[in-house]
């Protein structure tokens, strides 16, 4: 009896509670710091010693050219619903024509690069932080340092640099392909005529609001992969520990994706 | 020659190395014994300058290499070879760019003549024609050959064996350590080889020493220390579940 008690005394205990709310935010900014720190590293690296080219091309390769189907999927059907959601209401204010204008706006400033960010973030997050990881638990990173290669420049700066811009690229694609998923709903759907589409579609982008997705696609793709590499470079243990490392990857990915997002919406509004 | 001094190492509380002092001799075959997870591994690491001490000094010869930059540490290192407990080869890479790796890396030595070395480090370790397959479809044994090429590659001073013979069958373990002896005569290098395995200790070392709670506690030769009164040496190297090591 007084074991189970003591096990609901344990579970409600304001003090235990407190002392784990400590210990994840010790936790929290120690690996706010940690990755701060990898990306000054990087970029102190990228800055002061030769890029190594054929790396970072296999890495564009890698995070680029192989989420273009998945971006295309996400994109398209992100398109479709969009129009469709918007039709639905803007129909009430006779006012279907501006579903062209909603839909390209929306996925330039926001769901391009959130979508895309999003998408990459569950995939090459992922699989830089279980390959770093991997690496890390199989000796190789100390491998290479006993090699006399910095781990940074070798592993990191290729990622880093490859995801800066292939979000860039792959939010560009994001858009479009939204934009074409949009068209087909408004052409096949809700009799807007194709020229008349394309040409509100013009009409409402401005430069701006281009440049303001894409910005945050630089950003996304930074944080993705400076992530992916930090958390692989923290794993510890065998195979739970990379799996440990790879879902933290993720996690800490998107959260930093939708913060930052949220964050330079405002400013961007602001500006 | 290798001189460590007050060496000390904690990891999350754990007190491993505990201001430990030892000096190697140049052309010297060291062997360290000690039980699984007693910093064997650690002190290898530090020796290598990939991990840094909390206290104390590793000079190798005369030169403190926690005093060096990165970049002079980078440079000195490529003076040592490691073999790592794992071997620890480049998944992403084939046999060939895996042994030629630091000379890729380093030199600008054109990449025939760095395969032609790469095919004379392997037929060392007893190894031909596998320069383009990949590490995983290479048995334990020829993963730790490649990986001892990969060490000697760049000619190194100092070999250091990270458990050189774990995880292989006594015939092939056996054959790892006459490429040990083997290499250290050819090569007339320095090697530090940290095992538990002690017909291994026995064939290769000119020294033992064994390392017990972060101190070297003995040293002598094979003989030496097969015939030791010390009773923790004798427990370990008697592989008795009994004595002062098992006490605690």
């Amino acid at each position: 009896m007084n074991g189970r008690f003591d096990t609901l005394r344990r579970a409600v205990s304001v003090r235990l509670w407190l002392g784990r709310l400590g210990e994840r935010s010790i936790d929290l900014a120690r690996d706010a710091g940690g990755i701060t720190l990898l990306l000054r590293d990087a970029v102190a690296t990228l800055f002061t010693t030769p890029l190594r080219w054929h790396h970072t091309l296999d890495q564009m390769n890698r995070i680029g050219v192989t989420s273009l189907p998945l971006v295309f999927l996400t994109s398209l059907f992100t398109g479709v619903v969009l129009s469709l959601q918007s039709a639905y209401q803007l129909r009430l204010f006779a006012a279907e024509q501006f579903t062209s204008d909603l839909v390209a706006l929306s996925m330039t400033r926001e769901l391009g690069p959130v979508l895309t960010a999003m998408v990459v973030a569950g995939r090459v997050g992922a699989s830089i932080a279980a390959e770093i990881g991997t690496m890390k638990v199989t000796e190789q990173i100390d491998a290479l340092r006993s090699q006399a290669v910095d781990p940074v420049r070798y592993l990191v700066v290729p990622r880093v640099l490859a995801g800066f811009f292939m979000l860039f690229f792959l939010t560009i694609y994001a858009d479009c392909i939204g934009m074409l998923g949009g068209y087909f709903v408004c052409v096949f759907k809700l009799g807007i005529s194709s020229h008349q589409y394309i040409k509100r579609t013009i009409q409402v982008l401005m430069i701006k609001d281009i440049l303001s997705g894409l910005a945050k696609a630089f950003i996304f793709g930074t944080v993705i992969s400076i992530v992916g590499c930090y958390f692989g470079f923290k794993t510890e243990g065998g195979a739970e520990g990379v799996g440990r490392s790879t879902t933290l990857a993720v996690v800490t990915a998107l959260v930093l994706i939708i913060a930052l997002d949220a964050f330079f919406t405002a400013v961007f509004y602001l500006i | 020659m290798i001189q460590i001094q007050n060496l000390h190492k904690t990891f999350n509380g754990n007190h491993v190395l505990q201001g430990l002092n030892l000096e190697i001799q140049t052309g010297e075959a060291l062997v360290i014994i000690g039980r699984s997870g007693c910093g064997k591994s650690v002190l290898l690491k530090h020796i290598m300058g990939i991990m840094e001490p909390d206290e104390g000094k590793v000079s190798i010869d005369g030169v403190d290499i926690f005093s060096l930059t990165p970049r002079e540490l980078d440079q000195f290192r490529l003076k040592l070879g490691m073999l790592f407990q794992s071997a620890a080869l480049f998944d992403s890479l084939s046999v060939a760019e895996n042994v030629g790796f630091s000379l890729f890396e380093h030199t600008e030595l054109p990449p025939e003549v760095i395969l032609e070395k790469v095919t004379e480090k392997l037929r060392l370790v007893g190894l031909v024609g596998i320069e383009d397959l990949m590490p995983s479809s290479l048995s334990g044994g020829m993963k730790k050959r490649v990986g001892l090429a990969r060490a000697i590659c760049n000619d190194p001073k100092i070999i250091l064996y990270d458990e050189p013979t774990t995880g292989l069958d006594p015939i092939m373990a056996d054959g790892i350590n006459d490429l040990i002896v083997e290499m250290k005569h050819k090569l007339r290098t320095t090697t530090v080889t940290v095992t538990h395995d002690l017909k291994s200790a026995y064939k290769i070392a000119d020294r033992i020493a064994m390392l017990y709670e972060g101190k070297i506690i003995g040293m002598g030769t094979p003989q030496e220390i097969e015939n030791t009164s010390d009773p923790v040496i004798r427990q370990f190297i008697t592989g008795s579940a009994k004595g002062p090591i098992t006490s605690d």
